[in-house]
């Protein structure tokens, strides 16, 4: 269903991705991992055109786009089929929780009103935020507002979500209630490309892994053989590191 | 014991006159000072957010225009312009009234400088609020109107008010255009009765007054935009 090939993106001189390709299937739950600064957020930016690629190629049910040529036009039409999910929630501060969710339907789509409040109020029960429709951002907890911020990404139906490290910057005991939504909304077959340092959720919610460093991809599969049958070296001690930061080999 | 004081320093003329010209003063006040200030602070207003968004938005021509207004307008005294506008322009054929020379004067001035508070707050604006806006569907001009500027202009609230705030006495200049406003009323008080030192104080602390409504007003405007969890996290 979305298919990435080649991505390239330099930032003045440092080359931040070398050529990234990748593939999404419908329901599919791909988790990207990798250390930071290997390119993950900068990916997801070049998917969704806040960031122009240098180059490559794109493919989103069936519509070929080539990365650094797509028209505005085409851009906003693209938008409007995807989601994204910001490490940083980025709600709009200046609107409430319902509003934050209800903006892209009735500005960015011309949806009716009630229609958009019906669907933005649903959104809202869905993530369990149901008593905090007319909070400002400013009165939630983070793990509220990152509720908020995955109710109004999915409120427009979208093909596919972006979420990038949508738990990082929340308190430990916060990121629990924000897993356990995209774990709900990954159950219902939402289409979903997760930069995450969770392995729980990348093992036990996501279908496919990518393992990224240096701005490419060392190896990508089943998320079944990625944790118990690591191709690459660089997996195993990917794996390896990671268990031993976790406590979970002497 | 501080009647006495008073009487003794104040005698029953001076106290008369100051009674009397409260009032004769008070009046331009309301009639004259702020519709000035009320109108030539909203039209300032208008110009102010126009010039700081064709920047923000880098709009090719209109950008070097608005940089170009900005540089003359905070480069020359006030009371230059006022000169330029009401005495100068009816040389070159363009014949003005005084108060629509004050109006327009007033405007651009504070247009210019309010210009600049605007396009400070909108570029504080976290450029997280914009990709947001992206990702959701709206267009740049839709995510500017509903979402940057409102938040910019919450933030410029407190220095727009001191801009208000300096508007209003700077309002005293017009009388030099022959905009008959307290400060002119006051001058002409004084000229028949010769207490300047008490009258101009008088003038001095009506403007004090107006400027303390102001100042309250601000503080509550504050509370309410703060009610809305927009600032202090
Ligand atoms: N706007 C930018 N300008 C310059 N360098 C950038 C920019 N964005 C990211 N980078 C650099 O690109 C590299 C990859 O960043 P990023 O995609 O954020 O990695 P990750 O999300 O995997 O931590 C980093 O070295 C970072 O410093
Ligand atoms: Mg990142």
């Amino acid at each position: 269903m979305l298919e990435i090939k080649n991505i390239k993106k330099s930032f003045g001189s440092t080359e931040v991705l070398k050529g990234v390709d990748l593939s999404v299937e419908k329901g599919d739950v791909v988790a990207i991992l990798g250390p930071s600064g290997s390119g993950k957020t900068t990916l997801l930016r070049c998917i969704n055109f806040l960031e122009t690629a240098d180059d490559g190629t794109m493919v989103l049910d069936g519509q070929n786009y080539h990365l650094n040529t797509t028209s505005k036009k085409e851009i906003s039409a693209l938008r409007k089929q995807t989601g994204f999910v910001f490490q940083n929630y980025n709600l709009f501060l200046n609107k409430t929780a319902l509003q934050n969710v209800t903006e892209g339907l009735i500005i960015g789509r011309k949806m009716p009103k009630e229609e958009a409040i019906a669907i933005g109020k649903a959104a809202l029960d869905k993530v369990g935020l149901s008593d905090r429709y007319d909070y400002y951002p400013r009165q939630l907890s983070g793990g509220q507002q990152q509720r908020v911020a995955i109710a109004r990404a999915m409120a427009t139906n979208p093909k596919i979500i972006f979420f990038d490290e949508p738990t990082s910057a929340l308190d430990p005991e916060l990121t629990g209630e924000v897993l356990a939504v995209m774990r709900q909304l990954a159950r219902e077959g939402m289409t979903m490309l997760v930069v995450t340092h969770e392995m729980s959720f990348a093992r036990t919610v996501s279908n496919k892994v990518v393992l990224m460093e240096d701005g490419v991809v060392v190896e990508s599969g089943s998320s079944k053989d990625f944790f118990e049958n690591p191709k690459e070296e660089r997996t195993k001690t990917f794996l390896r590191n990671l268990s031993e930061s976790l406590g979970l080999v002497d | 014991m501080e009647g006495k004081y008073l009487t003794t320093m104040i005698d029953a003329r001076l106290w008369g006159i100051l009674v009397d010209s409260f009032t004769k003063i008070l009046i331009p006040g309301l009639t004259l000072t702020i519709p000035l200030t009320a109108i030539a602070f909203t039209l300032g207003l208008i110009i102010a957010t126009i010039t700081a968004l064709v920047q923000f938005a880098n709009v090719k021509v209109l950008k070097q225009i608005a940089r170009f207004y900005i540089w003359v307008v905070r480069g020359t005294p006030l009371l230059v312009q006022l000169f330029v506008v009401f005495y100068g322009l009816p040389h070159a054929g363009f014949l003005i009234e005084p108060f629509p020379a004050a109006v327009l004067v007033f405007s651009l001035n504070s247009g210019a400088y309010c210009a600049e508070t605007i396009r400070a707050a909108l570029e504080s604006v976290p450029v997280g609020q914009m990709e947001a806006g992206y990702c959701v569907g709206m267009s740049y001009l839709q995510i500017i109107f509903r979402i940057i500027l409102p938040q910019a202009l919450r933030t410029a609230f407190p220095p727009l008010s001191n801009s208000l705030i300096s508007m209003v006495k700077d309002t005293s200049l017009a009388a030099n255009i022959t905009v008959a406003e307290m400060f002119m009323v006051t001058q002409r008080i004084v000229a028949r009765t010769y207490e300047p030192l008490a009258l101009y104080l008088e003038v001095a602390l009506i403007y004090l007054i107006f400027s303390t409504v102001l100042t309250k007003l601000q503080n509550m405007g504050e509370k309410k935009l703060n009610s809305y969890g927009h600032k202090g996290d």
